[in-house]
């Protein structure tokens, strides 16, 4: 079983830096982290490991840095991992880091499962994941909260808005997990001090077998034309009462003259 | 200027995505000006329309008359032709139906041929899809395969003035900051659209429009998933994207007993039971019910937080709901910061007389 988990590095800071002049965020000197999500990935693919054998490599997009979070992976029992890296990948939009990720999955020998995050936790977009399935040509179950595989075929809980559908696939099969699948191991000091010292590859965008003719920027459709903040709230008022029952009435009272009650 | 379409092929070639099979881009030599009108996807469960579709042929309708042009929307599934009218009275001029029993249940593989398809017959200038569950598995795919930009999770349409092109509106960074964002090249413009955000609009039984029927591609052996079962984990009716009221509790409760008080107060006033994520984790409540950055994004009439202290990743979630009411002992909770109305207090107490109060209002 060759298990590809893709793991992002995100900014861990509220203090959001971005480039006015291209629009995009520049992620250089903000502190990373790997993606909530992506944990969750890397943990359902090493209890798939353990079951049933086989290999896991851990796959990013990223500048130099990124190493870190696939470093992160690594100590937490990852076997493999891919740095794709290039300057010509910046500024890249979902579909162009679709592009760029599937192209470098293709270039591994085998894979039976790919594993993403439902999302990362900066751009918000859901995206990267059925991107990459369908530039591979193969299925995908998003929202993911368990992953059975018997053989040659998986059957995945994909959450819904009222409970979980149980979904059957043949593989190779995309899936991208929710923090519900389970909870990431923290790997040990011993791990981590060895996870540090190994090679991680990198990948530039020419070695990029689909090469992606125009990577980043240049082949993104989505243009960013205005970052802003979002509008505050409106104050709104702490009730003052001397008790519990005079709040309600005047809670009450204010909703019903509003006429939202 | 060429445009990166791909509607020759499905599946596995995501335009640039495939040289080796000697694809670039592929164009089709086209002129963005041939992509013309607005086409809104009406998503149904069991053939039931969703309201975010009819949420969407609001925003879709004004999107339409101010580039001047034709609003479309797309239905599909098992036995859907039937409901065409309905989203004809609330503002679509065409609606394209894609039927047949392979339809029954969602599947991407199948949902996306049928998208594509429709797409590739009406050459929309943009796609408005509801960022549900599904629709989020579906217009990615979707994008993706014709090789053009979408913007996902969008609260806010709008024409750019400069360029005349969809400007839309979408948070980041977990609510943080909000970007605008343009696809200038591509066709079509696709972005999918948080429900709630849109006012559903009134039904008029005198418009007239035109239903066209789309023969459906898929072939056996197309659906590479089977759902096997489907497995509602709370009571019918938790669906808190589309819920009116929801009544949430957090770690303030202190126990999945007092989970209890929330429900009365759910049922007084139709609404649905919420939660932080401190609660799931817990293990109080099923993580369907979860509220946030990583549980659902919510946009109810009225939103009770109780015994939610309102971190960050909450507020991600809910706070473009219409009325935030709080309930929290401590003064100085950040709930109260996007609360309209808060009280200071013990929810476990102020909870019951809330319900009786309501209750008796109501006359329930
Ligand atoms: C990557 C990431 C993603 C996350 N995603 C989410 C998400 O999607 N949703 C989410 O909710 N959280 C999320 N969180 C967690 C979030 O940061 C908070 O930890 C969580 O929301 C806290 O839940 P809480 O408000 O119930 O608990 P607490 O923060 O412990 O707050 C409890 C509150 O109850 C009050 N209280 C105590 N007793 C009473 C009483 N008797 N009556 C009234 N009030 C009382 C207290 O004053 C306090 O304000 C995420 C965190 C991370 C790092
Ligand atoms: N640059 C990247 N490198 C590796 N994986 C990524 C990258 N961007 C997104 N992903 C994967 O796609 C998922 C969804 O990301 P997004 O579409 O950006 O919300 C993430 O949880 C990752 O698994």
């Amino acid at each position: 079983m060759e298990i590809v988990v893709c793991v992002k590095q995100v900014p861990d800071t509220t203090e959001i830096r971005f480039d006015s002049g291209t629009n995009t965020l520049i992620r250089e000197g903000v502190p990373g982290i790997v993606n909530p999500f992506d944990k969750n990935a890397v943990e359902a693919a090493l209890q798939l490991r353990e079951k049933t054998g086989g290999k896991v490599t851990v796959v990013t997009m990223g500048p130099p840095q990124a190493k870190n979070a696939l470093k992160e992976c690594i100590a937490m029992g990852a076997d493999e991992a891919v740095l794709v890296s290039d300057r010509a990948l910046a500024g890249a939009d979902a579909l162009a880091t679709s592009r760029a990720l599937a192209a470098a999955i293709r270039a591994l020998e085998r894979y039976d499962l790919i594993i993403c995050g439902r999302q990362a936790i900066d751009g918000d977009t859901a995206q990267v994941g059925p991107g990459i399935a369908e530039c591979l040509g193969i299925p995908q179950v998003t929202c993911v909260q368990k992953i059975e595989l018997d053989g040659t075929a998986a059957r995945v809980e994909r959450e819904t808005e009222e409970g979980y559908d149980v979904v059957e696939s043949g593989m190779p099969l995309l899936v991208t997990v929710g923090k519900g699948i389970n909870v990431p191991r923290y790997p040990t000091v011993r791990d981590t001090m060895k996870a540090n010292r190994k090679e991680i590859a990198v990948m530039a965008a020419a070695e990029l077998q689909a090469c992606v003719r125009k990577p980043g920027l240049g082949g993104s459709p989505v243009r960013v034309r205005k970052i802003s903040a979002p509008p505050p709230r409106a104050q709104g008022e702490v009730i003052q009462a001397e008790s519990a029952a005079e709040a309600v009435d005047a809670l009450l009272r204010k909703l019903s003259d509003r006429k939202v009650i | 200027m060429a445009l990166a379409v791909n509607t020759e092929k499905r599946g596995g070639e995501c335009a640039a995505g495939a040289p080796e099979r000697g694809a670039g881009e592929k164009t089709v030599g086209k002129d963005k000006a041939e992509y013309r009108g607005v086409l809104v996807y009406a998503e149904q469960d069991r053939g039931k329309l969703k309201n975010v579709g009819y949420e969407l042929l609001s925003a879709g309708r004004k999107l339409a008359d101010a580039l001047g042009q034709e609003l479309a929307a797309l239905v599909i599934g098992e036995d859907v032709a039937g409901l065409a009218p309905a989203l004809i009275a609330r503002g679509a001029d065409k609606v394209y139906v894609v039927e047949g029993p392979e339809y029954g249940a969602y599947s991407t593989d199948g949902y996306a041929i049928a998208m594509e398809d429709v797409v590739g017959a009406c050459r929309p200038s943009a796609v408005l899809i509801g960022a549900t569950n599904d629709g989020r598995d579906l217009a990615p795919r979707v994008s993706c395969r014709l090789g053009t930009g979408l913007v996902a999770d969008c609260i806010e349409l709008g024409v750019d003035e400069e360029t005349g092109l969809v400007a839309w509106t979408r948070p980041a960074f977990g609510g943080r900051i909000l970007a605008t964002a343009l696809c200038p090249e591509h066709r079509p413009q696709m972005g999918t659209v948080r429900p709630r955000i849109f006012q559903r609009p009134e039904a008029d039984a005198a418009r007239t429009g035109q239903v066209i029927r789309v023969a459906s591609k898929v072939q056996s052996g197309d659906i590479r998933t089977r759902l096997l079962e489907t497995v509602q984990v709370c009571a019918a009716g938790c669906n808190l994207e589309e819920a009116d009221v929801i009544v949430s509790g957090g770690r303030g409760l202190g126990g999945a007993e007092a989970f209890a008080l929330l429900q009365n107060l759910a049922d007084t006033l139709g609404g649905t039971v919420g939660a932080s994520r401190a609660v799931v984790d817990a293990g109080w409540i099923p993580a369907v019910h979860q509220v946030g950055q990583t549980g659902k994004t919510v946009g109810p009439k009225i939103y009770f937080a109780c015994g939610i202290s309102g971190a960050v990743q909450h507020l991600a979630g809910m706070s473009s709901s219409d009325i935030i009411i709080a309930i929290n002992k401590d003064p100085d909770a950040p709930i109260f910061k996007v609360a309209d109305y808060g009280i200071v207090g013990d929810a476990l107490e102020i909870l019951p007389l809330l319900t009786a109060k309501i209750g008796k209002m109501l006359n329930r």
